[in-house]
């Protein structure tokens, strides 16, 4: 642990240099419109603690949440068929390959007008800029899997569902943590991108509301309150997976 | 790879197969795992036919295998789970017991990466015992450990063959390897493989690696390493 701790010095240091620079220039332009300084931010989350993280903060991580849960069973149910049947596999690969070349953000205002300001169309949003990433990795997983492996098991005489269960569940999870891991902020982007375009809740629509106000601090505001949201939750899948697999290690 | 070729290894027998590498050796034992569909032929185990049967051999592959996720312990039970019908009490049990046999009793809880190589080939040889079959493939299970834990592997599975009393196919490019193990030694002198010719080893059970020495080994031996001698190296 004390190792560890020390070995996060310097990236601390370069962070906290950063900050110190950030906050000078700051000063210096003196316009918090144009850029409003850290303390300034903080300050600012602070005064309007209120509705951040009582009304737009939940919204926000429901749509990061449903968009995630979305994605991870789209994600594995893709990824599955396409490894259990290989026509199955030429036939989608190549239009998800293509699905990620649409600019999701620009299609974004469109989903507004199908689904409104309800949350759906913030979470497809999140969902067409997920599920991409956890499919890919997941497919990764399973080709990596030593064919070796798969015939000592065929001739234990396992079935398909039996390699399924004790092979490739089990030799897929580091990806799906890594997926997740990758996952996580994608979602948030997605979800703020989804609420800056159109929405009435939500950290990305109040960081636009603030720009209509030439709020500066009330801009960033939000996008700190995103990003260690982010950190926070991948903080926590990184634990889940160093509990779920000790194993890892030791390959 | 394999052409009219026909063989056969009775019940009981350690028998090994010696060729150099790239020859079709491992072809031989992934047709006879089911790995690998036949084309032409057939290939008999008890008198019947393989296609109609599982479960008939335990195939030991060239590395061991063992999953990373499991304990040696759950590794060597996997076969037990396959096939199903045992509790999970009595699948510990076999384990537990098994292990003890091969040699690492109390590594049933350590993770397979804690491990040593030769260590891990025997959880792994223990995994194929627990298959129950009484024909046993084992591809070059020692080729990637150094060459002292080779040597007592050797004298060990020896052990082991003459308790358990299975019939054993044994593949190797290894000729000390084979005269030491095996009662019958099949060597692959051509490729495709259309006959393998046989050779008894003139030693008993049990036998130690001095008996290596006797002159009509060593004959043997030099014989051997004749047939498989290429000029085109």
């Amino acid at each position: 642990m004390k190792n560890n701790a020390r070995s996060n010095i310097p990236a601390l240091i370069i962070f906290f240099a950063l900050l110190v620079i950030w906050q000078g220039a700051a000063m210096g332009i003196d316009a918090a419109y144009i850029l409003p300084s850290p303390i300034q931010v903080l300050e600012k989350v602070w005064e309007l603690r209120e509705p951040l993280f009582t009304a737009h903060l939940p919204y926000t991580l429901s749509v990061v949440v449903i968009g995630l849960a979305i994605s991870v069973v789209l994600g594995v149910a893709l990824a599955v068929i396409m490894d259990a049947n290989p026509v199955i596999e030429k036939a989608l690969y190549p239009v998800i390959i293509a699905s990620q070349t649409i600019p999701t953000t620009a299609l974004a205002p469109l989903f507004v007008l199908w689904f409104g300001y309800t949350i759906w169309s913030k979470v497809l949003v999140a969902v067409l800029m997920t599920f991409f990433p956890i499919t890919i990795t997941l497919f990764d997983g399973f080709k990596s899997i030593k064919t070796d492996m798969n015939d000592l098991l065929v001739t234990f005489g396992a079935s398909k569902k039996d390699v399924f269960l004790k092979l490739k569940l089990p030799a897929t999870l580091p990806y799906f943590f890594s997926a997740i891991k990758m996952a996580i902020p994608i979602s948030i982007i997605g979800a703020a991108i989804g609420e800056w375009l159109g929405a009435q809740c939500g950290l990305g629509y109040f960081s636009r509301r603030m720009m209509t106000q030439l709020d500066g601090a009330g801009v960033f505001a939000p996008i700190l309150i995103l990003s260690v949201a982010a950190m926070i939750l991948v903080g926590i899948v990184a634990i889940l997976e160093k509990k779920l697999l000790g194993w890892r290690n030791e390959i | 790879m394999l052409t009219n070729l026909s063989f056969e290894v009775r019940r009981g027998e350690f028998v090994s197969v010696i060729g150099p590498s790239g020859c079709g050796k491992s072809t031989i034992f992934k047709l006879a795992a089911k790995l690998f569909d036949v084309q032409e032929g057939t290939i008999l185990v008890n008198g019947e036919n393989i296609s109609g049967q599982s479960g008939y051999l335990g195939y030991m592959p060239q590395s061991d295998l063992l999953f990373p996720w499991r304990t040696v312990s759950e590794n060597v039970m996997l076969p037990l789970e396959i096939k199903g019908g045992v509790t999970k009490e009595e699948m510990k049990r076999l384990a537990t017991e098994t292990l003890e046999k091969v040699g690492l009793k109390d590594k049933g809880e350590k993770m397979p990466g804690e491990l040593s190589g030769g260590m891990r080939q025997r959880a792994a040889f223990a995994r194929t015992m627990l298959t129950g079959s009484e024909v046993m493939l084992l591809d070059e299970p020692f080729s990637a450990l150094d060459y002292l834990t080779r040597i007592s592997m050797r004298e060990w599975l020896l052990e082991q063959y003459e308790r358990e009393k299975k019939t054993i196919l044994f593949i190797t490019h290894d000729v000390e390897e084979a005269l030491f193990l095996s009662d019958r030694i099949l060597v692959i002198t051509e490729t495709p493989i259309s006959k393998l010719e046989s050779f008894e080893v003139p030693l008993g059970h049990p036998r130690t690696l001095r008996d290596l020495t006797r002159p009509e080994i060593v004959d043997l031996k030099d014989k051997l390493i004749d047939m498989l001698r290429r000029d085109d190296i």
